[in-house]
């Protein structure tokens, strides 16, 4: 690209950005972070072009995760591709689970009963705990605290993947939802601990915050810093806590119905200038919400069959057709687009991945800023490489 | 150091009684030479064991901040953590880039620790136990301290590397910045004490106020707004967390440092611990009392070892503060500087000059004198702090 | 005030530093290997192929080699070679039994689908994670060998699935054995009413050929 080139949106108010290289001004930096990236996000590379100290030009650069995920779809069989799922956001296996075992039912035309429906919720919102503590603490890694914020993080995210573990026998790789409901039955045992859990959580989010929600300095790194407009979020088809930090009240989880979450009390925060503590903080608001839900659902679970009855276990036949089934994941909106010409595998399986989507603002939200901030910047966005590459 | 007085216990005299023991074999015109010797030997025993342990201590507070144990492997509870940092450090490939200036970038850690070592010299340990008594330390210190940023740059320099010059005269404002505050929070102190010599400016804060608080300088108005201002100063002097920007993980390259490795690389570390202990020497010195105790009935407890105790307080602050705090960026980092320490420390002293002018005021204006003292510093610091965190506030969020 | 967040934050790292010496909430390692943490039933790594009785661990393997396991394999890491000959499988019915069953663990990530889909309760998933080689290919290539461990085993890592899986196990066997001995007793019962002389002399023994 060159600098007449150079995208109109860098017109936008708050980007000052003289991307001129002459006798007078001298040379540009180019420096390319990554791909070992110390802030870490994974293999991830940013051609960064440099004024100084100010972004003038970034491409994110990524691929170095690509697994080939989309075309071992179409030789799996479509059980055979959930094991594969949990590897796309591998932070946030079960809803990944849950999205694609959404789309396949769309497929089938595969009713789901209401326990495996409550379970379902009660995995979503654990997994929006896990990915969103993720977050926070990595954030501030990122900022420079070293260490602390992202050991206390990890410390409350172990006693949600045990939860896991010992439900589904795996802490990240779950492989748990099935097309008609979900794998094991929770025992009471497992429902009781996840309760605990519920309520213990509000008050490790009490004591996080404590720590970092008036902190000045994390204020003054974080305000102010990358932002953005909701009309180029929308129109950029970004999702997620990084939209509704913009302003848009676009949550998948009230637009679609989908589930059942219909019948739980829960409130949608959104931000107001998008920038990166917008977008942290709703992260964390988000949380007091996925709390509520939890509680609600963990109350109210109905017994009953945690599969369908007739739903068939393996070499699953859909008639041809095609069926897109998303869900609000922690990250945004995952979804999972499946033709079928009524084999056994997919004719096509197609991603819809989150986290690559709202990476394409990456550079428009760091135009402008200085280095230091790219980083928080990319931070904030909130990517897993195993989605970003599939 | 000079000769113990008869009325000091005997742990006070000990180290005395020892070094004389040594000194008295020898004959007369030796004597000298050999305290020095002394002196040296042991301030580098002494100082560099205590930065081989404030690594591991370092390491451990983190830990346990952290909800972990810290290094516990090597040895009992990790003690020999140090010595295995060393010889790993030792056994490193020095590597050394062919197009850089090679007589700099070899002496840049050695001036760096040489310069960090030397303003050992002036700090008090105890009641007998400054190794050079000079008439002017504090300016002797701080000038040795500031030769030491002169290091940083050679560094990068030396290393003929684009990023690394960047980086290092970064480093360099950084510093450069932080001097005027931490030099105008130690005028105060040599106004009230009178003198420029350290030894003296802790006989000035002997005795205890209403028999109960130490006249240690912290526990005046203007000694701890400065004593504030001079530990957020050495915290970026020292290039600590949250001033630890030129060596940050997060940026491109590893600041000023970039083309050292092995024992240079740890030359360069041991200098930041040797400088840390002593502006944390310094702290004690000038606003904490020096190596009186705070109680009369704990003097048993000898000079050096009081010390010792508030000069480990003042480091577990240091390691305390970076386990908690974020980074700051250069600019926040050097506005920080320019518009809100200075101007305090400006003010400080002010506060200060007031205070000495007002030291005869008695009975019911002793109140009046401490409202307007703390008026004169409290002010500024709401008005300042208001205006550099303008745009920057906690935030309420509406739901959809 | 400027510094009050600071100054915040700075007690809620002083109240972990503190409480991490009093009680585990705020010291979580779990210092391996000397402590190990307690492992979950449902925990998965690997799978194994169970065996009825220890002696005799190839004969009494569950497996009856239907392969459905290798087809439903998402990274295809098990490989099957039927026997040619047939053995008596629990119930008494004779069944093919795999003569080859490799599983590569370096492929295999545990997703836990051939358990699912075998019918016959013969593979399971072990626990093991500490079973590292120096070798690839031969080390981490397991084989019907080392592959078999026996149920009493399996009762040990998952009591209650095990205790399932008898259960049922031991359901379908009295269910085999009742129709078995229906089937006798329906047979007995042919044999002892009258007979007509065909049936008879077809029941005669018959007369053994010359001697050659």
């Amino acid at each position: 690209m060159t600098d007449d080139a150079l995208s109109p949106l860098m017109a936008q108010p708050g980007a000052h950005v003289r991307a001129v290289s002459d006798a007078l001004h001298g040379d540009l930096l180019e420096i390319s972070m990554g791909p070992h990236h110390p802030s870490t996000h994974g293999v991830f590379r940013m051609t960064v072009t440099l004024d100084g100290e100010t972004v003038v030009r970034l491409k994110p650069v990524f691929g170095y995760l690509h697994r080939n995920h989309e075309k071992l779809g179409e030789s799996n069989s479509y059980l055979g591709s959930m094991p594969y799922t949990d590897r796309l956001d591998y932070l946030s296996s079960m809803t990944n689970n849950w999205a694609y075992a959404l789309a396949v039912e769309k497929l089938l035309g595969q009713p789901v009963p209401e326990r495996a429906e409550y379970v379902r919720i009660i995995l979503a919102e654990l997994t929006r705990l896990l990915n969103h503590t993720c977050l926070a603490g990595f954030l501030l890694q990122d900022g420079g605290a070293s260490g602390t914020p992202l050991m206390y993080a990890f410390r409350e995210r172990e006693k949600i993947l045990d939860l896991f573990e010992s439900l589904s026998g795996s802490r990240m790789m779950c492989n748990y939802q099935r097309f008609g409901g979900c794998r094991t039955d929770p025992t009471p045992a497992w429902l009781g601990a996840a309760r605990v859990l519920a309520d213990g959580y509000g008050r490790f989010l009490e004591e996080y915050e404590q720590l970092l929600t008036g902190n000045e300095i994390l204020m003054a790194r974080t305000q102010g810093v990358g932002p953005l407009s909701a009309a180029l979020a929308v129109s950029a088809g970004v999702s997620g806590p990084m939209l509704r930090a913009c302003g848009v009240g676009y949550d998948i989880r009230k637009v679609d119905a989908y589930g059942l979450y219909p019948r739980f009390d829960f409130r949608v925060p959104i931000g107001a200038d998008g920038d990166t503590y917008d977008r942290y903080m709703v992260r964390i608001l988000e949380m007091r919400e996925s709390i509520k839900i939890l509680q609600q659902a963990l109350r109210d679970i109905p017994a009953g069959p945690i599969l369908d009855p007739k739903a068939k276990q393996r070499g699953h036949r859909p008639k041809p057709g095609e069926a897109y089934g998303r869900i609000e994941g922690p990250k945004g909106e995952i979804g999972f687009f499946l033709v079928s010409d009524g084999g056994a595998s997919p004719y096509r399986y197609r991603v819809r991945p989150p986290s690559l989507i709202n990476l394409t603002i990456l550079e428009d939200m760091c135009l402008g800023q200085t280095i230091a901030d790219a980083v928080v910047i990319l931070g904030s966005v909130d990517i897993v490489l195993g989605e970003v590459d599939r | 150091m000079s000769a113990a007085a008869h009325t000091d216990s005997f742990l006070e005299r000990a180290p005395l009684l020892a070094r004389d023991f040594i000194t008295g074999r020898l004959p007369e015109p030796a004597r000298w030479t050999a305290n020095t010797l002394i002196t040296i030997a042991l301030l580098l025993a002494a100082f560099g064991l205590l930065f081989a342990f404030l690594t591991l201590a370092e390491r451990k507070i983190l830990g346990r901040v952290q909800n972990r144990p810290g290094p516990n492997r090597t040895g009992w509870f990790g003690l020999l953590q140090p010595f295995a940092d060393g010889v790993k450090m030792l056994t490193k490939e020095d590597l050394v880039p062919r197009a850089s200036d090679q007589v700099l970038h070899y002496l840049a850690p050695v001036a760096l620790l040489s310069l960090s070592i030397i303003t050992f010299a002036v700090i008090p340990y105890g009641r007998h136990m400054v190794p050079v008594d000079l008439d002017a330390g504090v300016l002797y210190f701080f000038a040795a301290g500031s030769a030491t940023e002169l290091s940083i740059f050679m560094a990068g320099w030396a290393s003929h590397n684009k990023y690394a010059l960047l980086a290092a005269m970064r480093a360099l404002a950084q510093l450069i910045s932080y001097e005027l505050p931490l030099l105008l929070s130690v005028v105060p102190v040599v106004l009230a004490a009178g003198t420029l010599s350290t030894s003296g400016i802790v006989d000035a804060q002997h005795g205890w106020a209403w028999g109960v608080v130490p006249r240690w300088n912290v526990f005046t108005p203007w000694g701890a707004a400065g004593f504030a201002i001079f530990f957020v100063s050495s915290l970026a002097e020292s290039n600590r967390s949250p001033f630890d920007l030129p060596e940050a993980e997060s940026e491109l390259i590893a600041g000023h440092l970039t083309e050292y490795s092995g024992f240079k690389y740890a030359l360069f570390f041991m200098a930041e611990y040797f400088g840390m202990c002593a502006l944390s020497g310094m702290g004690v010195t000038l606003f904490l009392g020096g190596w009186r105790s705070p109680l009369a009935a704990l003097e048993f407890i000898p000079s050096y070892g009081w010390f010792t105790l508030k000069l480990l307080a003042l480091l577990g602050c240091f390691i305390w503060i970076r386990a908690t705090l974020p980074r700051l960026r250069i600019d926040q980092l050097t506005r920080l500087a320019w518009k809100f320490l200075v101007p305090l420390a400006l003010v400080n002293l002010g506060m200060a000059a007031f205070w000495a002018l007002s030291a005869g005021w008695a009975g019911p204006l002793q109140l009046a004198r401490w409202a307007v003292a703390l008026a004169i510093v409290a002010v500024p610091f709401l008005l300042l702090g208001r205006r550099l965190s303008r745009g920057v506030a906690p935030r309420t969020y509406r739901y959809a | 005030m400027l510094g009050i967040g600071l100054l915040q934050g700075l007690a809620v790292t002083a109240r972990n530093f503190l409480g991490s010496f009093h009680g585990r909430s705020r010291y979580v390692t779990t210092e391996y290997p000397e402590e190990r943490t307690q492992l979950p039933e449902a925990y998965r790594n690997f799978p194994f192929l169970v065996t009825e009785s220890p002696e005799d661990p190839m004969g009494t393997l569950r497996c009856v080699a239907c392969q459905i396991c290798e087809k439903e394999c998402p990274p295809q890491c098990i490989y099957i070679v039927k026997s040619r000959d047939k053995k008596p499988d629990a119930t008494g019915k004779m069944q093919l039994y795999p003569a080859v069953f490799d599983i590569d663990t370096a492929v295999c990530m545990s997703c836990q689908i051939c358990v699912e889909v075998c019918p016959f309760d013969a593979i399971k998933m072990d626990q093991v994670f500490e079973i590292a080689a120096t070798d690839r290919f031969s080390g981490l290539l397991l084989n019907r060998n080392t592959l078999a461990k026996p149920n009493s085993y399996f009762h040990s890592l998952h009591p209650t699935d095990a205790a399932e899986v008898d259960g049922r196990l031991a359901a379908a066997r009295k269910a085999a054995e009742e129709k078995a001995r229906a089937a006798a007793a329906a047979k007995a019962a042919a044999a002892a009413k009258p007979q007509t002389p065909a049936a008879q002399s077809a029941q005669a023994p018959k007369p053994s050929p010359p001697a050659a």
